[in-house]
This record gives C-alpha cells, sequence and structure tokens, in this order.
C-alpha cells in the first residue's frame, strides 16, 4: 500500500493531490494494526485508524488490485506448532474464508511448482499413468462445499474458552475439482483393488490408504477452494477430498495414489489416528459424526436481558443434518431450531434460535440429530460407549455454556473420570 | 442500441427460456451428483507412466511385506545410528522420563496394553509401518535421508529395545514382515454405522 501510494505520489504533477494524501493518512493509521496481525499478538487494544466524524464529507481511497478486511475486522486462527483453529465465533454463515481455514501439518507446507507437479496413479490399474495440473484440469469438473474436520477436534479444561480454543479444527469450503472416480475410470481400475492409497508430496510423504467404494461414490481431486487456486496450507496445487472423513485422510499436495487387494497400514492410520474403544483400539474410523456448537452467545461475549438470537453450526460426516435441537434451561427442555437453507449433505449447517433471556443465570446448549438418526452425544455418553480412557479423536459431545446472571458467558468444562 | 430495442430483442429470448425451463426442470431435478451426463470411455488425458517414474516414488511397504527392499540392519548398528539421528527428539534411550518433555513420541516403553504412553511396544501393530514411515519421514529435520539399511538397523534397534525381537537378529525383506507385534491382537476395525446407537 505504502509503495503505491509513493508511486501515485511522484506521479502528482507537483502538488499532492487530496485523495493521494488521504490514503497516505489511512495507510499510516492502519499500519499498526497489521503488523499487530504479523505477530499474532492481537487485542482489544489495538490501534484503529483515525476515523472522521462524518465520513460524507471526505472521499475515500479508491479501487485497488487486492481487497483487504476492515481494519474493523480482525479474525485470525489460533496456530501452535502443529495445526491452527477457526475463528468461528467470528463467522456469520458456513463457508469459511481461505485465509481462517484450519491448518493441519505433519512436516510443514511445501512449496510446489504448478507446472511440475504430476498426480501418479499406479498399483491393481489397467494402465498407470500421470497426469499434470493441467490434465486435471482438462477433466469434466464439480464444485461441492463440504466440511473438513480433524479427528482430534476437541478440547475442554478451563471455562475461558472460545469455540475456536473448543474445535476450531473444522472449516468449511466450496471446493472445486475433478471426481475421482473420473480419473480411475479414465486409468482403468481392476476388479482386485479394494483399497487406494494416497500420499502427499509434503516431507511426511503423507499416506493413507482408503477403501475403493469411497472412490467411486463422492470422493473429488480439487485444486480450487472458495472460487480461487486452493490455499499452500490446504494443498496447493491438489489435494484429496473426501466429503465426511477424517480431515487427516482428505491428503495435501497429492501426487500418487496406489491401488491395492489390502491396506497399507501406515503410521496414521495404525498407531497414531486410532483410539481406546473399552479394552480394544478402534481403526479405519473415517466418517465424522454429527456434531454442533453454539457459536453465539460464547465466551467471551457477554449477553443483555432480552432477545438474544442464538446461533451455531451443525454438521454429520454421514449425511445432511436432520434437526438441531436447543436447550435454554441446562438441558432439561429442548426446542427446534431454524436451519438455514439449503442444508446440504456432510455440511456446516447454520441454525438459530430466539431466546427471551429474562437475566437469570442458566446453561445453554446445542444437539444435532443427522439423517441416519444420529443423535450427538453428551461426554458422558461417550464414555459409556468407549470407556472412560478416552483418546482425544471422533470426540463429539455436547458442548453447554454457562450464562451467567450479569450476562457473562462461560464454556461448561466436563470431566468424565 | 436503445432500451426499447432491448426490450423487444429480449422479449422472445425470455420465452424461450421459459419454455425451455419448464421442458427442462424435471430432469434437472432428478441430476445426480456428477459432472456430466454424456462422457466418452476415455478423455484420453494424462500419459503412461514409465516404470523408472513408478520406482521412484513407490516406497511403500505393506504389512505382507510387499514393497520391503534389498538390504540388512542389526540391533547394534541401530544403537549407533540411533544415537546419531534420533535421540535429540525421541530421548536418549527412546523412553519417557518424568520432567523430560521429548521433542518427539517416546518409542520405547514396556509391551503392556494398557501402560502409558503409547510406545512401539504397546501401541503399534505391523513391524512393517516402522521401516515404510521412518524411510518416508525421518528424521524430522531430514527426511528421506536414511539408507535402506539404515533404515532397518534402526528398526531392528527399536524392536528390541522394546523386547519383541532378539539382540542377535538380523532384520532384511524375509523377515521383517514376520515380526508379530504385541498390540495387534487390540486393533479392531470401526464398528460405527450411523443410526441411533452411540459408539
Amino acid at each position: 500500500m505504502e509503495k503505491r501510494d509513493n508511486k501515485d505520489q511522484k506521479r502528482a504533477t507537483g502538488k499532492i493531490s487530496r485523495r493521494t494524501l488521504l490514503g497516505g493518512v489511512i495507510a499510516a493509521a492502519v499500519l499498526p494494526v497489521q503488523s499487530l496481525f504479523a505477530d499474532e499478538k492481537l487485542s482489544e487494544n489495538s490501534i484503529l485508524p483515525e476515523v472522521a466524524d462524518d465520513p460524507t464529507k471526505i472521499v475515500g481511497p479508491g479501487p485497488s488490485p487486492l481487497g483487504k478486511r476492515s481494519p474493523f475486522e480482525q479474525p485470525v486462527r489460533k496456530a501452535s506448532d502443529i495445526s491452527s483453529r477457526t475463528p468461528l465465533q467470528d463467522l456469520h454463515s458456513t463457508i469459511t474464508p481461505a485465509d481462517l481455514h484450519f491448518e493441519r501439518h505433519h512436516a510443514g507446507i511445501p512449496t510446489i511448482d504448478p507446472t511440475k507437479h504430476e498426480l501418479l496413479i499406479h498399483g491393481l490399474v489397467e494402465n498407470p499413468m500421470k497426469f499434470t495440473l493441467a490434465d486435471i484440469k482438462r477433466f469434466p469438473s464439480l464444485t461441492r462445499t463440504c466440511f473438513i474436520e480433524c479427528a482430534g477436534n476437541f478440547r475442554t479444561g478451563k471455562a475461558e474458552m472460545t469455540p475456536q480454543d473448543i474445535l476450531g479444527l473444522t472449516s468449511q469450503s466450496e471446493w472445486t475439482g475433478v471426481m475421482l472416480s473420473t480419473i480411475f475410470n479414465e486409468v482403468g481400475i481392476s476388479d482386485k483393488a479394494k483399497w487406494f492409497l494416497a500420499e502427499g508430496s509434503d516431507a511426511a510423504v503423507m499416506t493413507r490408504t482408503i477403501p475403493i467404494a469411497k472412490a467411486w461414490d463422492d470422493a473429488m481431486i480439487v485444486y480450487a477452494q472458495n472460487g480461487e487456486a486452493i490455499r499452500p496450507e490446504q494443498g496447493y496445487p491438489i489435494r484429496l477430498l473426501l466429503p465426511g472423513f477424517e480431515g487427516n485422510m482428505n491428503i495435501k499436495w497429492l501426487r500418487r495414489i496406489e491401488l491395492s487387494e489390502e491396506p497399507y497400514m501406515t503410521r496414521e492410520e495404525t498407531s497414531k489416528y486410532t483410539y481406546p474403544v473399552k479394552d480394544k483400539i478402534r481403526m479405519f474410523s473415517f466418517e465424522l459424526d454429527a456434531r454442533s456448537i453454539i457459536t453465539y452467545p460464547s465466551y467471551p461475549q457477554k449477553v443483555n436481558k432480552g432477545w438474544v438470537e442464538i446461533r451455531g453450526i451443525a454438521w454429520s460426516g454421514r449425511g445432511k443434518v436432520e434437526k438441531v435441537e436447543v436447550s435454554t434451561d441446562a438441558g432439561k427442555t429442548w426446542q427446534l431450531a431454524n436451519l438455514q437453507e439449503p442444508v446440504l449433505s456432510k455440511a456446516h449447517t447454520y441454525f438459530r434460535y430466539l431466546w427471551d433471556w429474562k437475566g437469570e443465570a442458566t446453561e445453554i446448549l446445542s444437539r444435532v440429530t443427522d439423517e441416519t438418526g444420529y443423535l450427538q452425544p453428551t461426554l458422558a455418553q461417550l464414555a459409556e460407549a468407549r470407556g472412560v480412557n478416552l483418546g482425544g479423536y471422533h470426540m463429539n459431545p455436547i458442548t453447554a455454556w454457562q450464562i451467567k446472571n450479569d450476562g457473562t458467558v462461560l464454556f461448561k468444562p466436563e470431566t468424565i473420570k | 442500441m436503445n432500451k426499447k430495442t432491448v426490450l423487444i430483442l429480449a422479449c422472445p429470448v425470455v420465452l424461450l427460456l421459459m419454455s425451455l425451463k419448464t421442458a427442462f426442470v424435471p430432469i434437472q431435478v432428478q441430476l445426480p451428483l456428477t459432472d456430466s451426463l454424456k462422457r466418452p470411455a476415455k478423455f484420453g488425458f494424462g500419459r503412461p507412466a514409465t516404470a523408472q517414474e513408478i520406482a521412484a516414488w513407490d516406497i511403500d511397504v505393506r504389512p505382507d511385506g510387499k514393497g520391503l527392499p534389498a538390504g540388512q540392519g542389526d540391533v547394534k548398528k541401530g544403537r549407533v545410528l540411533y544415537a546419531q539421528k534420533c535421540a535429540m527428539c525421541h530421548g536418549v534411550d527412546g523412553t519417557e522420563k518424568p520432567g523430560v518433555k521429548l521433542l518427539g513420541n517416546a518409542l520405547v516403553g514396556d509391551t503392556s496394553a494398557t501402560s502409558k504412553p503409547k510406545t512401539i511396544g504397546n501401541y503399534w501393530p505391523y513391524a512393517t509401518t516402522l521401516f515404510d514411515y521412518m524411510r518416508r519421514a525421518m528424521p524430522y529435520n531430514l527426511p528421506g535421508s536414511l539408507s535402506n539399511d539404515e533404515v532397518y538397523s534402526i528398526t531392528a534397534y527399536l524392536l528390541n529395545a522394546n523386547k519383541i525381537i532378539k539382540a542377535d537378529v538380523v532384520l532384511d525383506a524375509k523377515n521383517l514382515y514376520k515380526v508379530v507385534m504385541p498390540a495387534k491382537k487390540l486393533f479392531i476395525m470401526d464398528d460405527r454405522k450411523g443410526g441411533p446407537e452411540i459408539k
């Protein structure tokens, strides 16, 4: 921004135009916010641009090559060494802006030249083949909206937690690419093939084995996210998309697929993304069961007496959301929430419920039922089904928020032991 | 073109579109989730992959031993390699010690199913996975840098440290896949199916 303004100033013949001057002033005023962004140390005390009392009396800056958010809006991912979380509480509908999509990497983000990237398909096929990115884009394309959720998307432990902290490892995009079945048809798949290995070109050379039925059902190879090329952290230039399946199987930076009679038992599907169920360890848990969360009101927001529109998202890896119920009396009674149409299969579905809060302390909760008849369980029900040594994977318990007398909202952390 | 002309020209088009819409709506409603209704047997995109190209990338190893390369390794060599290339993240002897935060996972423990943390001894169902994973992704700071012999040796060392093979075993493509892991009996396939039951 500064660079452009300097150029504009040089172009101005002798005197600086009013517009250039104002643009410069705003750029300078915005700068502190941007540097805070870079440090990921945003707080409520961030310096905001100076604003005139009456914006109708000042001509603002003109068009620019690349848009950006209002400096008054500062949604950010929360990053650790291996992942970053979507600020679900800052979103008003179900599409996640691409730069806020959660990340989970197993050995960092590779930089890939799209003109050199190729996908190899071999193993139990008629013709082992290689496809360039350009080849993949020539095939008939399809656009689908669905969520991707990490299998380990569950945190608890203290009341001061936001939806982002609790389950920010789920995001939704409109993905565009080619059906995997189209590519499989091109190479010709042997009848003996029952599984396929998908491999990424990151430093983990990440691998998972997937049942072939998913390829003939709804698996895709995608190259676009919300209308543009997918982000590097989402697998640029191509990733596997397995709607409803746990996140790590949606192999990013996809470079190889091998068809096989049996699973490869890779590290990710044996010692990693598995979890104890009673005295056994459950493996190949693909579908994410139905889940929901109220994103408004949530910590650290406050509510005022009167009408409160309770809002949130619900989803299921097994199909459509059938209904969402909301309780405003700590789970004693449940009321149907409105679902935002269209309700899509294996997609975040926005729900709303209007509540007249009288000022009493209470708890608010949501629970989803999906089209298979599965009702989102409580943590206690999950522990009863799987044993008290619950691992951190495939946890989808009902999330409760405590509403205090003064309108303060706190997460209700639960324990099972 | 003035406004009136545009309107006059547009009218038949709108009527035509409306009739088309009426005619095609029933078909649209039944559209399956597919990208195209008519398609050729093959598009002819892409090219055949050569044997060399496949060999360069095909590094996976299956539980039945398919994919294990030539070469061999032993516990003694593995111990030295572990100290050089693995200990900095996984600990001097691969075990978790109180008060010490390891950068990587603890790899060595006992083989009891209920013991913590998850290690090769109590949580890895296949020995082939060790070879596959180490060769593709380890060491973390130099992924893919180990020779096949080195991977066999470190695998031997770790299996011995977890009391799964004896100290004098030499591992190669003929015997690694035959190693029976203590944790294998614990693993079950997913039995969730949707529907009302919580599993």
